[in-house]
Protein backbone atom coordinates (compact mmCIF):
# COMPACT_ATOMS: atom_id res chain seq x y z
CA UNK A 1 0.00 0.00 0.00
CA UNK A 2 1.04 3.61 -0.79
CA UNK A 3 1.14 5.54 1.85
CA UNK A 4 0.66 9.43 1.62
CA UNK A 5 3.68 12.13 2.08
CA UNK A 6 3.07 13.45 5.31
CA UNK A 7 4.30 17.01 4.69
CA UNK A 8 0.91 16.85 1.90
CA UNK A 9 -1.88 15.83 4.49
CA UNK A 10 -0.05 18.46 7.37
CA UNK A 11 -1.12 21.03 4.31
CA UNK A 12 -4.42 20.06 3.74
CA UNK A 13 -5.42 19.99 7.61
CA UNK A 14 -3.74 23.20 7.42
CA UNK A 15 -6.46 24.29 4.98
CA UNK A 16 -9.05 22.99 6.28
CA UNK A 17 -8.54 24.56 9.92
CA UNK A 18 -7.99 28.09 8.32
CA UNK A 19 -11.24 29.31 8.05
CA UNK A 20 -12.38 28.25 11.48
CA UNK A 21 -9.34 30.56 13.39
CA UNK A 22 -10.52 32.96 15.81
CA UNK A 23 -7.92 35.38 17.91
CA UNK A 24 -9.16 32.48 20.73
CA UNK A 25 -7.89 29.27 18.97
CA UNK A 26 -5.40 27.23 20.08
CA UNK A 27 -3.96 24.05 19.26
CA UNK A 28 -3.36 21.23 21.77
CA UNK A 29 -1.87 17.75 20.69
CA UNK A 30 -1.92 14.24 21.66
CA UNK A 31 1.82 12.82 22.79
CA UNK A 32 3.28 11.59 21.04
CA UNK A 33 2.15 11.56 17.48
CA UNK A 34 -0.62 14.49 17.65
CA UNK A 35 1.88 16.68 19.18
CA UNK A 36 4.09 16.18 16.08
CA UNK A 37 1.52 17.02 13.90
CA UNK A 38 0.50 19.87 16.10
CA UNK A 39 3.66 21.96 16.21
CA UNK A 40 4.43 21.33 12.76
CA UNK A 41 0.68 22.97 11.97
CA UNK A 42 1.30 25.59 14.52
CA UNK A 43 4.42 26.77 11.79
CA UNK A 44 2.02 27.60 8.70
CA UNK A 45 -0.60 29.85 9.75
CA UNK A 46 0.32 34.30 9.60
CA UNK A 47 -0.16 34.26 12.80
CA UNK A 48 1.37 31.84 15.29
CA UNK A 49 -1.02 29.69 17.36
CA UNK A 50 -0.79 28.71 21.05
CA UNK A 51 0.57 25.54 21.35
CA UNK A 52 0.01 22.94 23.69
CA UNK A 53 0.50 19.16 24.61
CA UNK A 54 -1.41 16.43 26.38
CA UNK A 55 -0.46 13.21 27.45
CA UNK A 56 -3.71 11.39 28.06
CA UNK A 57 -2.20 8.07 30.18
CA UNK A 58 -3.69 9.25 33.91
CA UNK A 59 -7.33 9.24 31.61
CA UNK A 60 -7.05 6.21 29.62
CA UNK A 61 -9.90 3.17 30.20
CA UNK A 62 -7.96 0.96 29.72
CA UNK A 63 -5.73 1.37 32.71
CA UNK A 64 -7.81 -1.49 34.86
CA UNK A 65 -6.47 -4.00 32.38
CA UNK A 66 -3.02 -2.65 31.16
CA UNK A 67 -1.87 -0.37 34.23
CA UNK A 68 -0.06 2.72 33.60
CA UNK A 69 1.77 3.22 30.30
CA UNK A 70 5.32 3.23 30.75
CA UNK A 71 6.47 6.44 29.89
CA UNK A 72 3.86 8.69 31.09
CA UNK A 73 5.21 12.60 30.08
CA UNK A 74 3.57 16.02 31.48
CA UNK A 75 0.99 17.94 29.84
CA UNK A 76 1.90 21.39 29.10
CA UNK A 77 -1.11 23.69 28.28
CA UNK A 78 0.82 26.94 28.54
CA UNK A 79 -3.11 29.32 28.24
CA UNK A 80 -6.16 29.48 29.66
CA UNK A 81 -8.60 26.90 28.31
CA UNK A 82 -11.47 28.32 29.42
CA UNK A 83 -13.30 30.30 26.54
CA UNK A 84 -11.14 29.23 24.27
CA UNK A 85 -11.36 27.13 20.46
CA UNK A 86 -9.97 24.20 20.55
CA UNK A 87 -8.05 22.56 18.19
CA UNK A 88 -7.40 18.88 19.18
CA UNK A 89 -5.12 17.22 17.24
CA UNK A 90 -3.89 14.03 17.07
CA UNK A 91 -1.88 11.70 14.55
CA UNK A 92 -4.37 8.97 13.64
CA UNK A 93 -7.99 8.11 14.57
CA UNK A 94 -9.27 4.89 15.25
CA UNK A 95 -11.20 3.62 18.22
CA UNK A 96 -12.01 7.66 19.30
CA UNK A 97 -11.01 6.09 22.62
CA UNK A 98 -7.78 8.25 23.20
CA UNK A 99 -9.91 11.18 21.82
CA UNK A 100 -12.32 10.89 24.63
CA UNK A 101 -9.72 10.97 27.00
CA UNK A 102 -8.13 13.73 25.62
CA UNK A 103 -10.83 15.78 26.00
CA UNK A 104 -11.87 14.88 29.30
CA UNK A 105 -8.75 15.63 30.55
CA UNK A 106 -8.82 18.99 28.43
CA UNK A 107 -12.40 19.85 30.53
CA UNK A 108 -10.09 20.03 33.73
CA UNK A 109 -7.89 22.92 32.43
CA UNK A 110 -11.09 24.45 31.88
CA UNK A 111 -14.27 25.03 29.64
CA UNK A 112 -13.33 25.52 26.27
CA UNK A 113 -15.42 27.78 23.91
CA UNK A 114 -15.47 25.21 21.10
CA UNK A 115 -12.86 21.24 20.44
CA UNK A 116 -12.52 20.55 16.41
CA UNK A 117 -10.85 17.34 16.07
CA UNK A 118 -7.65 17.98 13.50
CA UNK A 119 -6.38 13.72 12.72
CA UNK A 120 -3.34 13.16 10.20
CA UNK A 121 -4.87 9.93 9.39
CA UNK A 122 -8.91 8.54 9.60
CA UNK A 123 -8.77 4.75 9.12
CA UNK A 124 -11.98 4.04 10.88
CA UNK A 125 -12.88 1.41 13.19
CA UNK A 126 -14.57 3.69 15.86
CA UNK A 127 -16.02 2.01 19.26
CA UNK A 128 -17.29 5.84 20.20
CA UNK A 129 -19.63 8.32 18.53
CA UNK A 130 -16.63 10.79 18.05
CA UNK A 131 -15.76 12.32 14.72
CA UNK A 132 -12.95 14.48 12.87
CA UNK A 133 -13.78 17.58 11.34
CA UNK A 134 -10.19 18.26 9.74
CA UNK A 135 -9.31 15.05 8.15
CA UNK A 136 -5.81 14.84 6.09
CA UNK A 137 -6.42 11.23 4.91
CA UNK A 138 -9.08 8.68 4.75
CA UNK A 139 -7.30 4.89 4.62
CA UNK A 140 -8.96 1.86 4.70
CA UNK A 141 -6.70 -0.53 6.96
CA UNK A 142 -7.45 -4.10 7.70
CA UNK A 143 -8.59 -4.77 11.08
CA UNK A 144 -5.05 -6.41 11.88
CA UNK A 145 -2.80 -3.77 10.64
CA UNK A 146 -1.27 -0.88 12.94
CA UNK A 147 -0.52 2.37 11.11
CA UNK A 148 2.24 4.45 13.03
CA UNK A 149 3.27 7.82 12.71
CA UNK A 150 7.67 8.18 13.11
CA UNK A 151 9.88 11.13 13.25
CA UNK A 152 13.41 10.73 12.37
CA UNK A 153 16.55 12.41 14.05
CA UNK A 154 16.09 15.17 11.29
CA UNK A 155 12.58 15.59 12.88
CA UNK A 156 11.24 14.03 9.27
CA UNK A 157 8.01 12.63 10.06
CA UNK A 158 7.01 9.66 8.07
CA UNK A 159 3.70 6.45 8.55
CA UNK A 160 4.52 3.30 8.90
CA UNK A 161 2.30 0.33 8.67
CA UNK A 162 2.78 -2.68 10.63
CA UNK A 163 0.91 -6.33 11.73
CA UNK A 164 -0.52 -5.90 14.65
CA UNK A 165 0.96 -8.22 17.76
CA UNK A 166 -1.20 -10.48 19.96
CA UNK B 1 17.75 -16.85 42.26
CA UNK B 2 16.44 -14.41 45.10
CA UNK B 3 12.88 -13.37 44.31
CA UNK B 4 12.27 -10.14 45.36
CA UNK B 5 8.48 -9.87 47.08
CA UNK B 6 8.01 -6.76 45.70
CA UNK B 7 7.97 -7.37 41.65
CA UNK B 8 5.35 -9.60 40.25
CA UNK B 9 6.62 -12.17 37.47
CA UNK B 10 6.94 -9.50 35.12
CA UNK B 11 9.20 -7.90 36.82
CA UNK B 12 6.54 -4.97 38.08
CA UNK B 13 6.83 -3.39 40.81
CA UNK B 14 3.47 -5.00 43.10
CA UNK B 15 4.03 -4.11 46.31
CA UNK B 16 6.23 -1.34 47.53
CA UNK B 17 7.91 -2.40 50.87
CA UNK B 18 11.98 -0.86 50.81
CA UNK B 19 14.20 0.34 48.41
CA UNK B 20 16.71 -2.14 49.24
CA UNK B 21 16.98 -4.26 46.00
CA UNK B 22 15.01 -2.77 43.54
CA UNK B 23 16.77 -1.55 40.31
CA UNK B 24 17.32 1.52 39.36
CA UNK B 25 14.95 1.75 36.04
CA UNK B 26 12.14 0.85 38.77
CA UNK B 27 12.82 4.05 40.77
CA UNK B 28 13.40 6.22 37.55
CA UNK B 29 9.70 4.74 36.34
CA UNK B 30 8.61 6.54 39.69
CA UNK B 31 10.30 9.47 39.91
CA UNK B 32 10.01 10.16 36.15
CA UNK B 33 5.82 9.63 36.71
CA UNK B 34 5.75 11.86 39.70
CA UNK B 35 7.18 14.50 37.19
CA UNK B 36 3.81 14.17 35.34
CA UNK B 37 1.42 14.39 38.67
CA UNK B 38 3.28 17.53 39.53
CA UNK B 39 1.52 20.08 37.17
CA UNK B 40 -1.94 18.26 38.24
CA UNK B 41 -1.55 21.63 41.13
CA UNK B 42 -1.92 24.23 38.34
CA UNK B 43 -5.16 22.73 36.63
CA UNK B 44 -8.52 23.77 37.85
CA UNK B 45 -8.95 20.60 38.59
CA UNK B 46 -6.76 19.01 40.55
CA UNK B 47 -7.41 15.35 40.24
CA UNK B 48 -7.25 12.65 37.79
CA UNK B 49 -9.79 9.79 37.46
CA UNK B 50 -7.11 6.87 37.44
CA UNK B 51 -7.90 5.31 40.36
CA UNK B 52 -11.60 5.86 40.43
CA UNK B 53 -13.63 3.29 42.71
CA UNK B 54 -10.35 1.85 43.81
CA UNK B 55 -10.16 1.57 48.01
CA UNK B 56 -7.25 2.66 49.82
CA UNK B 57 -7.02 1.89 53.62
CA UNK B 58 -4.24 4.33 55.35
CA UNK B 59 -3.45 1.59 58.01
CA UNK B 60 -1.83 3.73 60.98
CA UNK B 61 -0.67 1.25 63.52
CA UNK B 62 2.11 4.13 64.76
CA UNK B 63 0.94 7.87 65.09
CA UNK B 64 2.13 10.42 61.88
CA UNK B 65 -0.01 13.37 60.39
CA UNK B 66 2.56 14.41 57.67
CA UNK B 67 3.05 11.03 56.34
CA UNK B 68 -0.96 10.10 56.67
CA UNK B 69 -2.13 12.63 55.36
CA UNK B 70 -0.14 13.36 52.34
CA UNK B 71 -0.85 9.40 51.15
CA UNK B 72 -4.40 10.64 51.75
CA UNK B 73 -4.15 13.65 49.79
CA UNK B 74 -2.60 11.63 46.80
CA UNK B 75 -4.77 9.13 46.91
CA UNK B 76 -7.95 11.74 46.95
CA UNK B 77 -5.95 13.09 43.96
CA UNK B 78 -5.99 9.98 42.12
CA UNK B 79 -10.02 9.96 42.77
CA UNK B 80 -9.81 6.69 45.02
CA UNK B 81 -11.58 6.21 48.23
CA UNK B 82 -9.71 6.55 51.30
CA UNK B 83 -10.22 4.82 54.45
CA UNK B 84 -8.10 6.13 57.38
CA UNK B 85 -7.39 3.76 60.39
CA UNK B 86 -5.72 4.63 63.12
CA UNK B 87 -5.69 1.43 64.54
CA UNK B 88 -3.20 1.26 67.85
CA UNK B 89 -6.40 2.65 69.36
CA UNK B 90 -8.94 0.45 68.34
CA UNK B 91 -8.98 -2.89 67.91
CA UNK B 92 -5.02 -4.27 68.29
CA UNK B 93 -5.75 -2.65 72.03
CA UNK B 94 -8.66 -5.42 72.05
CA UNK B 95 -6.25 -8.21 71.65
CA UNK B 96 -6.81 -8.71 67.16
CA UNK B 97 -3.55 -9.77 65.25
CA UNK B 98 -2.25 -7.71 62.92
CA UNK B 99 -3.25 -11.02 60.38
CA UNK B 100 -6.73 -10.69 61.58
CA UNK B 101 -7.28 -6.83 61.50
CA UNK B 102 -5.92 -7.60 57.75
CA UNK B 103 -8.65 -10.15 57.37
CA UNK B 104 -11.27 -7.88 58.18
CA UNK B 105 -10.08 -5.10 56.08
CA UNK B 106 -9.51 -7.16 52.97
CA UNK B 107 -13.19 -8.36 53.26
CA UNK B 108 -14.10 -4.83 53.16
CA UNK B 109 -12.74 -4.60 49.20
CA UNK B 110 -9.82 -3.05 49.78
CA UNK B 111 -7.65 -2.87 46.78
CA UNK B 112 -4.63 -1.01 48.80
CA UNK B 113 -3.38 -0.90 52.26
CA UNK B 114 -0.71 2.05 53.17
CA UNK B 115 1.02 0.61 56.02
CA UNK B 116 2.68 2.39 58.94
CA UNK B 117 3.94 0.08 62.28
CA UNK B 118 6.58 0.39 64.88
CA UNK B 119 7.52 -3.33 64.06
CA UNK B 120 10.15 -3.77 61.66
CA UNK B 121 8.78 -6.27 59.01
CA UNK B 122 4.92 -5.39 59.47
CA UNK B 123 4.68 -4.75 55.59
CA UNK B 124 6.36 -7.30 54.52
CA UNK B 125 3.75 -9.82 56.17
CA UNK B 126 0.61 -8.04 55.07
CA UNK B 127 2.18 -8.49 51.79
CA UNK B 128 2.86 -11.94 52.12
CA UNK B 129 -0.40 -12.59 53.14
CA UNK B 130 -3.14 -10.62 51.49
CA UNK B 131 -4.97 -11.88 48.16
CA UNK B 132 -2.78 -11.41 44.75
CA UNK B 133 -5.70 -8.17 43.58
CA UNK B 134 -4.29 -6.18 46.93
CA UNK B 135 -1.40 -3.80 47.03
CA UNK B 136 0.65 -2.79 50.18
CA UNK B 137 2.68 0.19 50.41
CA UNK B 138 5.38 0.44 53.15
CA UNK B 139 4.85 3.81 54.94
CA UNK B 140 7.80 3.29 57.48
CA UNK B 141 8.08 0.39 59.66
CA UNK B 142 10.07 -0.06 62.94
CA UNK B 143 13.80 0.97 62.47
CA UNK B 144 13.39 -0.65 58.95
CA UNK B 145 12.41 1.44 56.11
CA UNK B 146 10.44 4.22 54.73
CA UNK B 147 10.49 4.14 51.40
CA UNK B 148 8.62 6.82 50.04
CA UNK B 149 10.44 9.18 52.13
CA UNK B 150 13.46 8.22 49.99
CA UNK B 151 12.18 8.18 46.94
CA UNK B 152 10.58 11.69 47.29
CA UNK B 153 13.94 12.88 48.95
CA UNK B 154 15.09 11.75 45.71
CA UNK B 155 12.84 13.06 43.65
CA UNK B 156 14.05 16.58 45.57
CA UNK B 157 17.57 16.23 44.91
CA UNK B 158 16.64 15.82 40.87
CA UNK B 159 14.75 18.86 41.04
CA UNK B 160 17.53 20.83 42.53
CA UNK B 161 20.36 19.39 40.92
CA UNK B 162 19.64 16.89 37.96
CA UNK B 163 22.27 14.86 37.75
CA UNK B 164 22.77 12.87 40.06
CA UNK B 165 25.94 10.73 39.78
CA UNK B 166 28.20 13.73 40.48
CA UNK B 167 27.20 14.65 43.97
CA UNK B 168 28.15 14.83 47.37
CA UNK B 169 25.50 14.03 50.08
CA UNK B 170 25.76 14.48 53.74
CA UNK B 171 22.72 12.73 55.97
CA UNK B 172 23.50 14.01 59.66
CA UNK B 173 21.66 12.82 62.48
CA UNK B 174 20.76 9.28 64.26
CA UNK B 175 20.76 6.58 61.98
CA UNK B 176 20.77 3.78 64.13
CA UNK B 177 17.07 4.64 64.92
CA UNK B 178 16.10 5.91 61.49
CA UNK B 179 14.17 3.70 59.07
CA UNK B 180 14.63 6.84 56.56
CA UNK B 181 18.56 7.06 56.38
CA UNK B 182 18.66 3.07 55.45
CA UNK B 183 16.16 4.15 52.82
CA UNK B 184 17.57 6.94 51.29
CA UNK B 185 21.10 5.55 51.66
CA UNK B 186 20.03 2.46 49.43
CA UNK B 187 17.97 5.03 47.32
CA UNK B 188 20.96 7.69 46.72
CA UNK B 189 23.55 4.54 45.96
CA UNK B 190 21.15 2.75 43.72
CA UNK B 191 20.73 5.62 41.62
CA UNK B 192 24.62 6.08 41.10
CA UNK B 193 25.13 8.78 43.85
CA UNK B 194 29.31 8.87 44.12
CA UNK B 195 29.52 9.99 47.35
CA UNK B 196 27.33 9.35 50.55
CA UNK B 197 28.74 10.64 54.01
CA UNK B 198 27.05 9.69 57.10
CA UNK B 199 27.83 12.32 60.03
CA UNK B 200 27.14 11.64 63.72
CA UNK B 201 27.87 10.42 67.29
CA UNK B 202 29.51 6.90 67.57
CA UNK B 203 26.55 6.04 69.60
CA UNK B 204 23.51 7.01 66.81
CA UNK B 205 25.53 5.25 63.30
CA UNK B 206 25.37 1.78 63.40
CA UNK B 207 28.49 -0.55 63.00
CA UNK B 208 27.34 -1.97 59.40
CA UNK B 209 27.02 1.76 58.42
CA UNK B 210 30.46 1.62 55.78
CA UNK B 211 29.16 -2.06 54.27
CA UNK B 212 26.42 -0.03 52.92
CA UNK B 213 29.16 1.95 51.43
CA UNK B 214 28.81 5.36 53.29
CA UNK B 215 31.93 7.47 54.61
CA UNK B 216 31.63 7.77 58.33
CA UNK B 217 32.78 11.13 59.89
CA UNK B 218 31.96 11.98 63.84
CA UNK B 219 32.91 15.41 63.31
CA UNK B 220 30.41 17.55 61.62
CA UNK B 221 32.82 20.36 60.23
CA UNK B 222 34.43 18.12 57.98
CA UNK B 223 31.92 15.65 57.10
CA UNK B 224 29.93 18.79 55.72
CA UNK B 225 33.09 19.93 53.89
CA UNK B 226 31.87 20.75 50.01
CA UNK B 227 28.78 18.43 49.82
CA UNK B 228 25.78 19.18 47.31
CA UNK B 229 23.41 18.24 49.82
CA UNK B 230 22.58 17.96 53.35
CA UNK B 231 19.98 15.79 54.53
CA UNK B 232 19.11 16.19 58.64
CA UNK B 233 17.34 13.37 60.29
CA UNK B 234 14.80 13.94 62.91
CA UNK B 235 16.49 13.79 66.39
CA UNK B 236 13.90 11.48 68.25
CA UNK B 237 13.47 12.92 71.81
CA UNK B 238 12.80 9.49 72.94
CA UNK B 239 16.07 8.62 72.43
CA UNK B 240 17.65 11.24 74.75
CA UNK B 241 16.27 9.36 77.88
CA UNK B 242 19.01 6.76 76.97
CA UNK B 243 22.95 6.51 77.55
CA UNK B 244 22.69 7.31 73.84
CA UNK B 245 23.16 11.23 74.07
CA UNK B 246 23.80 13.63 76.94
CA UNK B 247 21.49 16.36 76.33
CA UNK B 248 19.62 18.19 73.21
CA UNK B 249 21.79 21.43 74.01
CA UNK B 250 24.90 18.95 74.04
CA UNK B 251 23.29 17.39 70.86
CA UNK B 252 23.02 21.06 69.00
CA UNK B 253 26.57 21.98 69.87
CA UNK B 254 28.27 18.92 67.91
CA UNK B 255 25.61 18.29 65.32
CA UNK B 256 23.03 21.08 65.01
CA UNK B 257 23.15 22.77 61.66
CA UNK B 258 23.66 25.97 62.14
CA UNK B 259 24.47 28.93 59.77
CA UNK B 260 28.58 28.81 60.14
CA UNK B 261 28.27 25.06 59.65
CA UNK B 262 26.23 25.59 56.24
CA UNK B 263 28.71 27.55 54.84
CA UNK B 264 31.62 24.68 55.35
CA UNK B 265 29.64 22.85 52.12
CA UNK B 266 29.21 24.35 48.42
CA UNK B 267 27.72 27.83 48.56
CA UNK B 268 24.44 26.25 45.88
CA UNK B 269 24.27 22.98 48.70
CA UNK B 270 20.53 22.55 49.59
CA UNK B 271 19.52 21.37 52.70
CA UNK B 272 16.94 18.83 53.38
CA UNK B 273 14.75 17.86 56.29
CA UNK B 274 12.05 14.34 56.61
CA UNK B 275 9.58 16.48 59.15
CA UNK B 276 8.73 17.00 61.56
CA UNK B 277 11.89 19.27 62.83
CA UNK B 278 13.18 20.11 66.28
CA UNK B 279 14.44 23.42 65.85
CA UNK B 280 17.21 24.22 68.18
CA UNK B 281 18.07 20.36 68.32
CA UNK B 282 19.14 19.20 64.72
CA UNK B 283 18.49 22.73 63.02
CA UNK B 284 18.78 26.50 63.56
CA UNK B 285 15.68 27.69 62.90
CA UNK B 286 17.57 30.45 60.37
CA UNK B 287 18.82 27.59 58.44
CA UNK B 288 15.45 25.95 58.42
CA UNK B 289 13.83 29.07 56.88
CA UNK B 290 17.10 29.97 55.07
CA UNK B 291 17.06 30.04 51.21
CA UNK B 292 19.15 26.86 50.77
CA UNK B 293 16.04 24.93 52.41
CA UNK B 294 14.17 22.99 50.75
CA UNK B 295 11.95 21.36 53.43
CA UNK B 296 8.69 22.57 52.31
CA UNK B 297 9.45 21.93 48.49
CA UNK B 298 10.03 18.14 49.92
CA UNK B 299 6.39 17.96 51.30
CA UNK B 300 4.69 19.78 48.17
CA UNK B 301 7.14 16.68 46.07
CA UNK B 302 5.88 14.29 48.40
CA UNK B 303 1.97 14.60 47.30
CA UNK B 304 3.38 13.61 43.62
CA UNK B 305 5.46 11.04 44.24
CA UNK B 306 2.85 9.08 46.56
CA UNK B 307 0.60 9.63 43.38
CA UNK B 308 2.81 7.61 41.01
CA UNK B 309 3.86 4.99 43.21
CA UNK B 310 0.21 4.07 43.77
CA UNK B 311 -0.39 4.49 40.41
CA UNK B 312 2.14 1.93 39.26
CA UNK B 313 0.99 -0.29 42.18
CA UNK B 314 -2.80 -0.19 41.17
CA UNK B 315 -1.52 -0.62 37.20
CA UNK B 316 0.74 -3.86 37.67
CA UNK B 317 -0.83 -7.32 37.63
CA UNK B 318 -1.29 -9.22 40.94
CA UNK B 319 -1.27 -13.07 40.71
CA UNK B 320 1.61 -15.28 41.74
CA UNK B 321 5.25 -14.55 41.27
Amino acid sequence: MQLPEIDALILEMARQIKPHLTAESALVGIHTGGAWVAEKLSELFDVPLPFGTLDISFYRDDFSRIGLHPQVKPSHIPFEVEDRHIILVDDVLNTGRTIRAAMNELFDYGRPASIRLAVLVDRGGRELPIEAQIVGAHLKLAAAQNIQLNRGESGRLSLSLHEKTA
Amino acid sequence: MHKNPQLNKHGELQHLLTIDGLPAATLRHILDTAESFLNIAEREVRKVPLLRGKAIFNLFFEPSTRTRTTFEIAAKKLSADVINLNIGTSSQSKGETLLDTVNNLSAMQADMFIVRHSESGAAHLIARHVEPHIHVVNAGDGRHAHPTQALLDMFTIRHYKQDLTRLRVAIVGDMLHSRVARSQIHALTTLGVPEVRMIGPKTLIPTCAERMGVQVYHDMEKGLKDVDVIIMLRLQNERMRGALLPSAQEYFKYYGLTAEKLALARPDAIVMHPGPMNRGVEIESSVADGVQSVILSQVTFGIAVRMAVMSILAGSEGGEQ
